[in-house]
């Protein structure tokens, strides 16, 4: 692994330390008393805190995820080289790409988005 | 101790294929697992092959796998490796070559110390000698401190042996080699850090150490080749930061 995809995988875990706690700490408490669907969209539309921290959250898993699986792969694999970049680099951008999807789902006021 | 007493020892015959062969060995105090291979082959089967030198804990040249763990025989007691049923099983070490019995290639592990630059090149300054004759390092600076812990290296491959990712991947440089860089890039004399540093920097470089730490449990010198893992990492991430490797 160069340097640079090490230094982006532990500037990427030391994000993900931070949003995982306070993504799992936040769904503790926000259905401690049960809430429905409708009163969490309603506190997350249109909240920009929450975009950016969700959006955060996703380029973290975006960076760190495929770095890692790399790693686990010419460990545990031969595969190796240009194949192997370019496969983790299209599974970083289907992470980004759900995840800016997910984020924006709960954010953006739009009845297509409302079940 | 009395000498009529017996140590039961399977030792490894063959190369990559082979079997274990069994030898009685009459137990003596203090023995050293070298002194049971020792008798073996002066005693017992002429034909067993196997490596030594020093006999004092310098050379670095007798490590085996006893019992499962790697360990300089020179310097291990048969009684401190003993299994409780009185066994002892030598092999050659792990991830390594089998030449034959419990003599492995060492050349592949001696190469690595080249590929990471393990060796002293000293900087534009020192080679003019009319400029300066002595580089002063004083013995408590951080630098010559960090080079210290992990100077005493003897080459024994037990390190090596017990790492999980040599076993992994075989170009990985491996604990002795990237301790071996670790001591120079704290040699303040040196001036070959960037070549050093690009080459433990690539996918067989220091980011590929586990941090399991077998290495630092099994030498048999007490250095901790995990911590100039650690070190090198650091020196890389300030390198690609554009900070001195210092």
């Amino acid at each position: 692994m160069t340097a640079a995809l090490f230094i982006a995988q532990r500037l990427s875990a030391a994000v993900l330390a931070f949003a995982v706690t306070v993504h799992l700490a936040t769904i503790l408490y926000a259905v401690r008393t049960g809430l429905t669907a409708e009163e969490v969209l309603g506190r997350t539309r249109e909240n920009v805190w929450f975009l950016a921290f969700y959006l955060l959250f996703v380029l973290a898993i975006a960076i760190h995820a495929p770095i890692g699986l790399r790693n686990i792969a010419r460990e545990w694999t031969n595969w190796r080289g240009r194949s192997l970049d370019v496969a983790l680099a299209i599974v970083a951008v289907v992470l980004l790409l759900l995840g800016v999807r997910a984020a924006l789902a709960v954010y953006l006021p739009i009845a297509m988005y409302l079940r | 101790m009395s000498e009529s007493k017996l140590l039961h020892v399977e030792v490894w015959r063959g190369a990559a294929e082979g079997k274990f062969q069994s030898f009685d060995v009459p137990r003596r105090e203090h023995q050293t697992v070298l002194d049971v291979v020792t008798q073996i082959q002066r005693e017992q089967d002429a034909t067993l092959s196997y490596r030594f030198a020093c006999r004092v804990g310098m050379c670095g040249s007798c490590a085996m796998v006893v019992n499962g763990r790697p360990r300089w025989t020179c310097r291990t007691r048969v009684s401190t490796a003993v299994k409780a049923d009185g066994r002892l099983r030598l092999e050659p070490l792990k991830n390594f070559t089998v030449v034959k019995d419990l003599a492995v290639e060492m050349t592949d592990f001696f190469d690595k110390n080249r590929d990471a630059k393990g060796y002293f090149e000293p900087h534009k300054s020192w080679q003019d000698l009319s400029q300066r004759q002595f580089e002063i390092v004083p013995p408590a600076s951080p630098q010559r401190q960090a080079a210290d812990a992990g100077i005493e290296c003897i080459g024994c491959g037990v390190c090596h042996s017990a790492c999980d990712v040599v076993a992994w991947n075989e170009d990985y440089l491996g604990p002795a080699a990237l301790n071996r860089a670790w001591t120079l890039v704290n040699d303040v004399r040196d001036g070959g850090q960037e070549a050093r540093l690009g080459a433990i920097s690539g996918s067989a470089g220091c980011h590929a150490c586990h941090t399991h730490m077998n290495c630092t449990q099994f030498c048999p010198k007490g250095i901790a080749p995990t911590y100039s893992i650690a070190g090198l990492k650091r020196a890389m991430v300030s390198r690609a930061l554009g900070r001195s490797a210092r």
